[in-house]
């Protein structure tokens, strides 16, 4: 179908404003990713898996993963309950709650990371008393993960709320009628309904948790092989000129958003043909 | 089983949702409560289901309290107005589901599950969308599956919510036949709450007509339609004409007659108000005793019934007369024309009744 003339710009117009944006994307998306596998390879594929056979690189990747697939967790099971709070209820203080939720969205992940120290550092609030009883909480695992999990909070909640709140109480409260338990009814009427939406929510979060940098790095201390998580190793091994090395680890990252970008993007498409049926 | 309400009290803040009402089902029948949007008929359904909690009063089901019981334990089938149906399942899943979440030692066997499920299945005409999903059904057949779940449970009592409200006008007639014929089969003791009163003269042995959170009136539909309690009772169950005049000493002046109120007898020279059915007025071209003149502004003749409105002056409220197509063919009156109103059948009430209600009056453009 051809539209009428005068409803469309000029071609040149059309012709240059696309080429504008395509050259936009090619030089701040394209180029970038390109940069990232080119320098990765920079000295054959012999050098670059050798950057992951380095025992400090391992290190960090397993710190990161575990860090990650801790704070998902939490981050999982908190979101749903706020999620359910904010959308099947309703309370005094709704409002500033969900605004708190977005909290960690506008905070910058440096002062995130400052308000664990300052909280549990050696001269923080409770510093004092976790030395005292031979607790580590900064520079160690349970910092890392306190850090990673502040900074992702918003993800999995703000993915369901939306679709919790269109989709009412009713199914819920039909299930209660029928008889059943208020476990039941999350596992079999809840969690059905949400569950595309949930997955797109964990795999923004997860996204999110594994390339983590500025809070991190404000509290893990930087301990080579120890304390050091994947966005942090690039970082020593970038300032310490092993260019090479670095790139190698930052495709493995690379890799992992580009995953990230077609899952969210499949997951979109269930959420949407889900809502689309039921309007059918 | 029966239902009895005793006092119920609810606010919504300093909005007063329900105030005082009491009602009894008995066992086996078919009630509606009936009235306009937003007069408290939902809430006090939710209330009877134990989906929500009154403020003050208590619910007996089956002579013993179950004010503080949870929905799980009330026994109850509830019909949602928008179905409610799990979105997820399929359809036999969903009737289903009652009976596989019961706790191992009640929950019937594989076997039997599925022959209860086919068998509600065929009671409501669905068999044939056992392994469909809800959105792939019409509004009249979600509202059959939302019902033989309801039923699958085998409920003491059953509750819907605006039944029919969300379908169209053919399947409303049919599907409200359907479940008269349906509680007259199972005999389950059934709440139903409507705004449409044909539905519930149609359908219900009982009405409860519920307004701005209080109980007007209950009774059989021909008490409630025949004898109206009130002003409002009387213009939400159809149309009215109305005739202002004066009460005195149990006598009524209404449209230039007389008449006998015994109701009113302590009444000393009060506004009042006549209320008649459209059925209750004659048309004639000759005055008569009582008549009042008014020209004809629309004539619907077809069917057997002819229905006529007229007016006095263009800003009264004019009057809505019903009479035998060949009546008004005997009459030869025709749009334009002057003809004559009477009254055969006139209730009086006092005019401060009637503005306590008007506010109601207004808000349904009657």
């Amino acid at each position: 179908m051809s539209s009428p003339r005068r409803l469309t710009e000029p071609f040149g117009v059309r012709l240059v404003v696309t080429l504008l944006v395509l050259a936009f994307l090619a030089l701040f998306l394209v180029v970038p990713l390109v940069a990232v596998f080119y320098e990765a390879f920079a000295q054959g594929s012999r050098a670059y898996f050798a950057a992951f056979k380095d025992p400090n690189a391992l290190a960090a990747i397993r710190l990161s993963l575990y860090a990650t697939a801790i704070a998902v967790l939490l981050n999982t099971a908190f979101g749903i309950m706020a999620a359910w709070l904010l959308s099947k209820f309703n309370f005094f203080g709704k409002g500033f709650l969900t605004t708190l939720i977005d909290l960690p969205f506008a905070v910058s992940p440096v002062i995130a990371g400052l308000i664990f120290v300052l909280l549990f550092g050696l001269q923080g609030w409770f510093g004092p008393w976790l030395v005292d009883h031979n607790v580590r909480i900064l520079f160690a695992l349970p910092g890392i993960v306190l850090a990673t999990t502040f900074v992702t909070f918003p993800f999995v909640a703000r993915e369901l709320i939306p679709i919790m709140q269109a989709q009412g109480t009713e199914e819920e409260e039909a299930a209660r009628v029928l008889g059943a338990g208020g476990f039941m009814t999350f596992l079999k009427i809840t969690l059905p309904n949400i569950r595309w939406a949930l997955l797109s929510g964990i795999v923004l979060c997860s996204a999110r948790a594994l390339g983590e940098f500025g809070a991190v790095s404000v509290v893990s201390g930087h301990i080579r092989g120890e304390t050091n998580t994947l966005p942090l190793h690039i970082e020593i091994l970038y300032n310490e000129y092993q260019f090479q090395a670095a790139f190698a680890c930052a495709s493995l990252l690379t890799l992992l958003a580009l995953v990230t970008l077609l899952l969210k993007a499949y997951l979109e498409w269930r959420i949407q043909s889900a809502s689309s049926q039921e309007r059918a | 089983m029966s239902i009895e309400v005793r006092n119920i009290t609810k606010r919504y803040g300093n909005f007063n949702v329900l105030d005082d009402i009491s009602l009894t089902v008995e066992s086996g029948e078919l009630v509606a409560l009936l009235g306009p949007s937003g007069s408290g008929k939902t809430t006090l359904l939710r209330i009877i289901a134990g989906l929500e909690q009154a403020d003050s009063g208590s619910i007996h089901l089956n002579g013993t309290e179950s004010t503080g019981t949870s929905v799980r334990e009330r026994q109850v089938g509830f019909v949602f107005q928008h179905y409610a149906l799990f979105r997820h399942m399929t359809i036999f899943e969903n009737i289903a589901f009652g009976l596989r979440v019961r706790p191992k030692a009640t929950r019937p066997e594989k076997a039997e599950i599925k022959e209860r499920v086919q068998h509600l299945l065929e009671m409501v005409q669905l068999a044939y969308c056992a392994d469909r999903y809800p959105h792939q059904l019409s509004g009249g057949q979600r509202q059959r599956v939302a019902l033989a779940r309801a039923l699958a449970v085998e409920p003491q009592v059953l509750l819907l919510d605006e039944p029919f409200g969300a379908l169209d006008a053919r399947v409303r007639t049919e599907l409200r036949r359907w479940l008269r014929k349906l509680h007259d089969e199972t005999g389950i003791t059934s709440v139903f709450v409507t705004h449409d009163q044909d539905e519930a003269l149609e359908v219900a042995d009982r009405i409860a007509l519920i307004n701005r959170g209080r109980l007007e009136q209950e009774g059989t539909p021909k008490e409630v339609y025949e004898h109206p309690a009130n002003p409002f009772v009387y213009h939400f169950l159809g149309n009215v004409n109305l005739f202002r005049g004066r009460v005195h000493m149990g006598q009524a002046q209404v449209a230039g007659v007389t008449l006998d109120v015994p109701e009113h007898e302590g009444v000393e020279n009060s506004p009042a108000v006549g209320f008649a059915r459209p059925h209750d007025l004659e048309l004639s071209r000759e005055p008569r005793e009582g008549s009042v003149p008014a020209e004809i502004i629309s004539i619907h003749a077809f069917g057997s019934v002819a229905r006529v409105t007229l007016q006095t002056a263009p800003e009264l409220p004019g009057y809505e007369v019903h009479v035998p197509a060949e009546v008004l063919r005997g009459l030869g009156l025709s749009i334009g024309e002057w003809a004559f109103v009477t009254p055969k059948n006139l209730r009086v009430f006092l005019e401060e009744d009637t503005a306590e209600n008007s506010q109601a009056y207004v808000s349904w453009g009657i």
